[in-house]
């Protein structure tokens, strides 16, 4: 069985309509996935579901082997133990400083030492261009900035797998570029990522497969050449003329 | 009119009667301080029992939320004459001060509760969404991220009902409890002038009332400034 697997997923919003509906996806370890899609097909819900903040009406996601209960405490924790995710609005403690956004959860969740922890945290911030900013509170931040510190500290975490929603859609365009560059060296790494964004040359480039996703349901997953190149539905020929336009 | 305090006042300032108003402002310190500070602790557990992303279970809920609205709207009077009458239906031996300082934790807590609560749903969900998919437990998630933020809406409020429990303590001299308001009933009634019983009493209620407008502001602005938002 591949590293993350994830079998029929449904998932919705209290009570209401399904958002996912029977969603099927297999991860392989070091594998990059990118997860495209219009905006409201449901990509930022994967994700969210995955770390545990929305409970699936249905389906199953196995990681590495151990299925994820997502009702059961323990089992929830050692699933998040191991997913970090980067959130669309960054979702940065707005009472800290970069530094301990970055260094908070491995301190006090992973109870590693504070003075390893930070010189890490510190290595992390400046390798994401913002070594002056460590003292910084997120609201002293721009956009692009808040979104570099939410990245460093999903890596602090030292995760299996990273989620990232949309990382470089905040972003100045003379910033994407270097934000990119941090993600590719993570690939080649071998970090295994799912990546949701509208970066289409990018995704070509770093993702082994992408998924469509369209009104919460994968249409058509594949080689990212494929896809673009020769995508089989409709649906997805109409999302790549539609986005490569612009 | 100020001849007649004047001619009164040594009398009125004698040993015994301050012995008399210290005793009573006493009572109205204690009062309004350990029922405050109980009254909050109290509302501050029943608004994190009541939070669904907390500890919030139903039965806990709907009890907790059940009574916060119910001694909110309740005249502290009615709600002091319930205690003096459920202490005495019950058989307990309880002082007036016991009824007077149990009626104060009462209302502080349903009115700490509210506030409390107020200041939790003031914190936006995705500060949550982030501590939780990084194991941060309830708890952390509370003291950690959502406390820090939230004092900034919770502390005016809270010390604004603080001002205004100690002003209710003089509400218990009704049922006889001898705090200020009472002291100055008595005197009042052993002959002197209701003008210096109760301008007394006045300056000693400013006395308390204003450090602890002061206190909150201070904290405010030390809390506030570390919890940007
Ligand atoms: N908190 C929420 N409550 C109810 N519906 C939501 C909520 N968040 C998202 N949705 C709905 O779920 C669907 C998928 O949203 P989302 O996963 O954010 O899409 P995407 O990230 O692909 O833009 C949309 O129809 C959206 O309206
Ligand atoms: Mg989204």
């Amino acid at each position: 069985m591949a590293f993350l697997s994830i079998h029929g997923l449904t998932v919705s919003y209290g009570g209401k309509a399904d958002v996912l509906r029977d969603v099927s996806l297999e991860v392989e370890r070091g594998e990059v996935i990118g997860l495209i899609g219009p905006s409201g097909s449901g990509k930022s819900t994967i994700l969210r579901t995955l770390v545990g903040l929305l409970k699936p009406r249905a389906g199953t996601v196995t990681l590495d082997g151990t299925k994820v209960d997502y009702g059961s405490r323990g089992s929830l924790r050692a699933a998040r133990d191991r997913f970090a995710i980067v959130f669309q609005q960054y979702n940065l403690f707005q009472n800290m400083t970069a530094l301990r956004n970055v260094a908070i959860a491995p301190t006090l969740v992973k109870k590693r030492g504070r003075a390893t922890v930070e010189e890490e945290a510190r290595a992390l911030l400046a390798r994401v261009g913002l070594a002056e900013k460590v003292n910084a509170y997120p609201d002293e931040l721009s956009g692009g900035q808040q979104q570099r510190v939410a990245i460093a500290r999903a890596l602090a975490l030292k995760p299996d797998i990273l989620l990232l929603d949309e990382i470089t859609a905040a972003l100045d365009p003379e910033l994407v570029g270097e934000v990119l560059d941090t993600i590719r060296a993570l690939q080649k790494d071998g970090m295994t990522m799912l990546i949701v964004s509208h970066e289409m040359a990018f995704i070509r480039e770093v993702a082994s497969r992408v998924a469509f996703l369209d009104q919460g349901s994968v249409v058509e997953t594949g080689p990212p050449a494929e896809m673009f190149d020769r995508p089989n539905s409709p649906r997805l020929k109409e999302f790549t003329s539609r986005i490569l336009r612009h | 009119m100020w001849d007649q305090i004047l001619e009164d006042a040594p009398r009125f300032f004698g040993p015994w009667n301050l012995l008399f108003l210290g005793e009573a402002l006493v009572n109205t310190l204690l009062l309004s301080y350990i029922g405050a500070a109980l009254g909050f602790m109290i509302g501050f557990g029943l608004a994190i029992g009541r939070h669904p992303r907390l500890y919030g279970i139903l039965p806990v809920r709907l009890a907790a939320t059940a009574y916060v609205e119910v001694f909110r709207r309740i005249p502290f009077l009615v709600k002091l004459m319930c205690v003096f009458f459920a202490f005495q239906l019950s058989g307990t031996q309880a002082t007036l001060f016991t009824v007077a300082l149990v009626t104060v934790v009462l209302s502080a807590a349903a009115f700490a509760a509210e506030i409390a609560r107020a200041g939790i749903e003031a914190v936006p969900a995705p500060q949550w969404d982030a501590a939780e998919a990084m194991n941060f437990s309830r708890w952390r998630v509370l003291t950690r991220v959502v406390a820090p933020q939230s004092w900034r809406v919770v502390l005016p409020p809270l010390f604004g009902y603080a001002v205004g429990f100690i002003k209710s303590t003089s509400i218990a001299s009704q049922i006889g409890v001898m705090e200020l308001t009472y002291a100055a009933k008595i005197l009042n009634t052993r002959g002197f002038s209701a003008l210096l019983c109760f301008g007394t009493i006045l300056v000693l209620y400013f006395l308390i009332c204003w450090p602890t407008k002061r206190i909150g502001e201070r904290l405010e602005a030390r809390l506030g400034r570390r919890a940007k938002a």
